[in-house]
């Protein structure tokens, strides 16, 4: 994998840009903190590197395929259980699942719990493990840590670092609290397109 | 497109899920008929055809807007479009689902249901024939109509009146094949073009569900 790279990239939310200019690349085994205040567009960029909606303008390198992308929502099933959810996913990404995984994310002994028992937390938990389990490259995480406790939070951080970057794969995170990881920083705030900025979705048909 | 499948078939019959929803309503439409037109048998026997394959229709559509709607919802479908399955295949494996937890069962509960209508003897095999040819594009445009309300809130009604006029063809056809069944006559051409209809659909429409999935998921 030869990283992620991003080259003056705009991105719009609804018809209306809200980033622009944005170039950052992200090597493999790396991660890359994104910061910046409520609505600066820190889920529509990862929605965009993931490729599941075109940028305004720019290129993205590296994503596409490998990506996989979490939102908010955790995708658990209330009828399912842990296992068949993760397995579910393993199978789409046409992934091995692994034991590991269980421990990772310490849902060892939550393996036979159907999703709507689960505590908010717990969810959370099998939606990062979901992540895991599909073993792509290119992590785009929104907030990965919304719902978790320090211990867990700190479990998620060893599972980024011991697991997945350090295979070479990369991340992109969207967060406010501070993970303990050894990774750049980038503030989105100078990235804020201007509000009459060009390119919206409808400037075709006005 | 197994594991979607799967997962599909699972959450459908566990509790809360479509499975017996459609089934149930089938049941209720075909037992009330009777009691509203009276259960004189030359009133009954005319009207079969077309009461069992409007009330199978309806029955499928009941169940349409949970096929992308539940999964949008929980954020699970931003994850399965980034997989390495094809958009065409998840509506393939999306519609096959559909079928075979709403489908294939009124199929097969249909002609045992008609004793309830008087059909005449004749229209059971062609009922359970042209119900067994006929739902699979009800399952496919229902899709379709799903993918294009996906993220809409309260979609379902939206749904219904875009899919509507689609189902059309199928339930002419589907009927007339009942209908000349139970009246002995020959079924050949309805029959040939409710499979014409069905084939069509299948290779046509998941190319334009994953197409509007696309846009719909920006």
């Amino acid at each position: 994998m030869a990283g992620l790279r991003v080259t003056d990239l705009a991105v719009a939310r609804g018809g209306v840009p809200v980033l622009t200019g944005l170039s950052f690349t992200v090597a493999p085994g790396q991660a890359l903190i994104l910061r910046g205040p409520n609505g600066i567009g820190k889920t529509t960029l990862l929605r965009t590197l993931a490729g599941l909606q075109p940028p305004l303008s720019g290129t993205i390198a590296g994503a596409g395929e490998d990506a996989a992308y979490a939102s908010h929502a955790d995708g658990v099933k209330a009828q399912l259980t842990v296992t068949e959810t993760l397995r579910f996913w393993a199978d789409l990404y046409r992934h091995p699942l692994k034991d590991e995984v269980f421990a990772d994310f310490d849902l060892d002994t939550l393996r036979d719990r159907p999703g709507g028992t689960l505590s908010a937390g717990q969810k959370r938990r099998l939606g990062l493990a979901r992540l895991a389990v599909t073993g792509q490259g290119v992590m785009l995480l929104d907030e990965p840590t919304v719902s978790l406790d320090a211990a867990s939070v700190a479990g998620f951080a060893r599972w980024l670092t011991g697991r997945h970057l350090a295979k070479g794969g990369l991340a992109v995170i969207a967060t406010h609290i501070d993970l303990g990881l050894d990774a750049p920083v980038l503030d989105l705030s100078p990235f804020r397109a201007a509000v009459d900025a060009p390119g919206g979705a409808d400037e075709a048909f006005l | 497109m197994i594991a979607v499948l799967v997962r599909d078939l699972r959450l459908a019959v566990r509790a809360g899920g479509g499975f017996g929803l459609g089934l149930a309503f089938f049941l209720i439409v075909v037992v009330l008929v009777p009691f509203g037109i009276g259960p004189d048998t030359d009133t009954l026997r005319p009207v079969a055809p077309g009461i069992l394959w409007v009330a199978a229709l309806l029955a499928a559509l009941l169940s349409l807007d949970r096929i992308f709607a539940l999964d949008h919802e929980d954020g699970s479908l931003p994850l399965i479009a980034t997989a390495p399955l094809p958009g065409e295949g998840l509506a393939l494996a999306k519609a096959l689902a559909h079928w075979l937890t709403t489908g294939l069962p009124l199929s097969l509960a249909a002609p045992v249901l008609g004793v309830l209508l008087n059909l005449a003897p004749g229209g059971y095999l062609w009922l359970f024939v042209s119900l067994i040819a006929g739902t699979p594009a009800l399952s496919v445009i229902g899709t379709f109509g799903a993918a294009l309300t996906v993220g809409l809130r309260r979609g379902g009604l939206l749904m219904s009146l875009l899919v509507l006029p689609l189902y059309v063809p199928t339930l002419i056809f589907g009927a007339e094949v009942t209908r000349r069944g139970a009246e002995g006559a020959a079924v050949a051409t309805p029959l040939m073009l409710l499979v014409a209809i069905t084939l069509l659909s299948l290779a046509a429409l998941p190319f334009a569900t994953a197409a509007v999935l696309r846009v719909n998921l920006r």
